[in-house]
């Protein structure tokens, strides 16, 4: 079961229903024991990366530091992404799940923030799992103000002010800054690539 | 690099999409969900449907308007149009749309901007304003242009953009449904006035207007109806043509 980790953060519909699309039946939940039962664990996140402090306070963030333990893959999309971090500018003293030690930064003055379309993948070497099958250059479509740096771990990184990192992924763990769920072909097969773990 | 995106516009009428010239005289283009899959099959960047009669009895079909297009969808899908309260966008979302796009409803309480950003982040609020030449300057429209509202239109952009608007969505009445080309000086003015992405919309003819948005009017997304609707500009040719004006596109896409 694939569940999509609802902490009211935005709007799931299309995450859910991008997943249908392909032939899954998602769970979107809030419960931390269904989190805890999960095959395969999804967190969405648009907006502000303080709305992440509900996931301490339901106990959800728990649920899933555990089932990453126990090496469930676990996918965060957008602020979801920026969660794997230790923290982010945006909200200083929040902690992430610190899975790196880095922080996420503010676009640099200069460029309009946020970055908001249709920006292109350069993908780093050919071993990424969540990217198989997907070109170098392919579009997808992102919407944020704060960006992941380059890490050890970045698989596809973006130009918009300097790179950043569009996907980072290290064992069972995988995130990415745009939307797949709204990036088109792309966005399904990268989706389809995590459901077939 | 980040590419200028070209939006189809649905303006829906009872269910039906419909186009009109300067807000009047409107006549029938097809099902919304059907134009909004083959346009996004296609090559358009992201759909807009824009509820343009929107009235409390026709809020049943729109939400059903809604879940039938955003279903086969994977690209941004923003819907307008009689959005009054937090439940009437949180109904929206619900029905699965990613943005939502308000005009009289944030004139007349822009707080709605702010709370409708707290609960769905900002990129999901696009603040839609209908401006039309007048004294020298550009005023704000609201209730499908129907309505004057004193305000400037670049104030007003400012404004929306302060309290938490993710995008400003910038019709020219002037030019809407004309084909002469998008009102590049107003898109500038917006553009320059605000941090935050500006789509121009109204006049859109051909690629050549396009071209000049982009690059004359700074714009970062443009949007058109007709053209698309009734088969006189394909999202592949015009986007060939944009990249080789050197202005970068999703393409091929």
């Amino acid at each position: 079961m694939i569940a999509i980790v609802d902490y009211r953060a935005g709007n799931l519909a299309s995450v859910k229903k991008a997943f249908e699309h392909i032939g899954q039946t998602p769970v979107v939940t809030s419960d931390p024991e269904v989190v805890a039962k999960a095959e395969k664990i999804v967190l969405p996140g648009v907006g502000h990366f303080a709305a992440t402090s509900a996931l301490v306070d339901s106990g959800l963030r728990e649920a899933i530091a555990q089932r990453i333990k126990q090496k469930t893959p676990f996918l965060g999309i957008c602020v979801g992404m920026q969660w794997m971090l230790a923290c982010s500018e945006e909200a200083p003293g929040i902690k992430g799940l610190g899975i790196w030690p880095d922080q996420c930064v503010h676009f640099p003055a200069g460029v309009k923030a946020p970055h908001v379309g249709w920006n292109q993948l350069e993908i780093r070497g050919e071993t990424s799992r969540l990217l198989k099958g997907i070109p170098s250059d392919s579009f997808v479509y992102f919407t944020h103000s704060y960006r992941v740096p380059l890490l050890q771990a970045t698989v596809a990184e973006s130009e918009y002010g300097g790179k950043f990192s569009a996907a980072v992924e290290q064992d069972h763990l995988f995130g990415v800054q745009f939307h797949p769920e709204k990036s088109g072909d792309v966005g399904l097969k990268l989706l389809e690539n995590f459901c077939s773990l | 690099m980040l590419t200028k995106r070209i939006i189809a516009c649905l303006d829906v009428d009872a269910g039906r999409v419909v186009k009109g010239t300067q807000f009047l005289n409107l006549r029938d283009a097809g099902d919304p969900a059907q134009l909004a899959f083959a346009h996004s099959e296609a090559g358009a960047d992201e759909i807009v449907l824009l509820d343009i009669t929107a009235t409390h009895e026709k809020r049943a079909t729109l939400l059903e308007t809604v879940r039938r297009t955003a279903r086969e969808i994977f690209v941004p899908f923003t819907v307008g149009g009689g959005v009054r309260t937090l439940d009437d966008a949180a109904a929206i979302f619900d029905a699965g749309a990613d943005k939502i796009s308000i005009n009289s409803a944030a004139i007349a309480d822009p707080s709605i901007i702010t709370e409708i950003g707290k609960r769905f982040g900002s990129q999901a609020v696009i603040v839609a304003i209908d401006a039309k030449r007048a004294n020298g300057g550009f005023e704000a429209f609201v209730h499908g242009g129907r309505k004057p509202t004193g305000k400037d239109a670049i104030a007003w952009a400012r404004e929306a953009e302060n309290r938490g608007a993710g995008e400003i969505l910038l019709t020219s009445m002037d030019r809407d449904g004309t084909g002469i080309g998008f009102d590049c000086e107003l898109t500038c003015a917006v553009s320059q006035a605000v941090q935050i992405p500006v789509i121009a919309s109204g006049g859109a003819g051909g690629a050549k207007d396009f071209v000049e948005v982009f690059r004359v009017g700074q714009a970062d997304a443009a949007l058109a109806a007709s053209i698309f609707h009734f088969g006189l500009s394909s999202f592949s040719d015009l986007k060939q043509q944009l990249q080789t004006e050197q202005i970068a596109v999703r393409f091929p896409c």
